[in-house]
């Protein structure tokens, strides 16, 4: 749910980036942390275990300028991919205005991967959204890994409903502003249609 | 789902209300968060804190406590409070969408927080009544034009720098 202040001249947008455990969600908000510029960028709040793994959410407010007088803002979530944190994840998706879905590209993966896409199905249904309407990028992470499913078979068994897709490598950044950019678009020409 | 639209009038309404409770609770700052962790007003010494944390933080808390909430069989648990050393935090919900967030110290107390949240929360609720009014009337013929009904490609692609 996209909120237009017009007292500030704001317009503020919700990202989430979904996907299963340790798949590089997070890594995809610290890349974009670091190579963002300090006046557009707010803090960015990782609520995480003491190994790291995400707990609840990671948030990132990223400023990407202005936009017939409004300055356009996007806040980026990320969910905890373990299984048991359904209870969480559902609550991040609440008010969301595109969805990001990571895939881990090793082959042992997979299996994970699409269990989490029906869990972000579901879980869109129950915020009444749906997945087949949202804006949506899908990517591939780690394709830097020895163990990797070719990227046309990935796409046939993750692939949605002809979504924008990527091939990515988080820790050095390939891919990742890509991503973004593509969901960030669809979200502003959704917009333009209401 | 429908966009939330915030339109200066009502701005300053909203701005107004948290003054008067920010005044009237003898408290250092008082926030209002959208439900989804957006900012919507704000009124005292807010400079010394990061709002857009505070406001992302506190949806995520509120989130996590209504989960609670339905666990047990509660429809909501409408107040949280925070208690710390020198400054507390009071949070409630506003007109079921909203978050009003009130920081105090010692120069205030729980029971005056609470008796003034509670009369500014009526004040709250009718200006998202004319908010909410507002917004169904935008969405027919005859509203304001929504901003972006014209934005072109190129405004977008500017936008990332392509």
């Amino acid at each position: 749910m996209t909120f237009i202040n017009y007292a500030s001249k704001e317009i503020n947008c919700k990202i989430v980036y979904y996907g299963p455990g340790l798949c590089g969600k997070t890594t995809n908000l610290q890349y974009i942390y670091n190579k963002t510029a300090p006046e557009s960028k707010g803090k960015m709040i990782s609520l995480a275990t003491e190994a790291d793994r995400t707990l609840f959410f990671d948030f990132l407010p990223l400023d990407l300028g202005s936009i017939r007088g409004f300055t356009t803002r996007f806040h980026l979530y990320t969910v905890p991919g373990q299984v048991f944190y359904d209870a969480s994840r559902k609550l991040i998706l609440k008010g969301v205005d595109g969805v990001i879905f990571v895939a881990d590209s090793q082959e042992a993966r997979m299996e994970a991967n699409i269990e989490s896409i029906r869990n972000l199905e579901a879980n869109l249904k129950e915020h009444g959204f749906d997945l087949s309407t949202i804006p949506y990028a899908l990517q591939f992470n780690k394709r830097d890994l020895p163990t990797v499913v070719p990227v046309d078979e990935m796409y046939r068994i993750l692939n949605y409903k002809r979504e924008p897709t990527f091939e990515a490598v988080a820790t050095t950044g390939v891919g990742v502003f890509d991503t973004l950019k593509s969901v960030a678009k669809q979200i502003l020409i959704e917009l333009k249609k209401r | 789902m429908a966009d939330f639209v915030l339109y200066e009038e009502e701005f300053k309404h909203l701005e107004e209300a948290l003054r008067r409770l920010r005044q009237e609770a003898n408290a250092k700052a008082v926030f209002l968060i959208d439900k989804n962790g957006q900012q919507i007003a704000s009124a005292g010494e807010i400079e010394q804190f990061d709002v857009t944390s505070l406001a992302s933080l506190t949806a995520g808390n509120v989130a996590a406590t209504d989960g609670l909430a339905k666990l047990i069989g509660e429809r909501e648990f409408s107040v949280l409070f925070h208690e710390g050393q020198q400054d507390h935090i009071h949070i409630s919900i506003v007109a079921k969408r909203a978050i009003l967030v009130v920081i105090f110290d010692d120069r205030s107390s729980l029971g005056l927080v609470r008796l003034r949240v509670k009369r500014a929360s009526v004040d709250l609720e009718k200006i998202f009544d004319t908010m909410a009014q507002k917004s169904d009337r935008g969405a027919g013929p005859g509203g304001p034009a929504s901003p972006f009904s014209e934005i072109t490609d190129d405004d977008i692609d500017a936008l990332f720098g392509e």
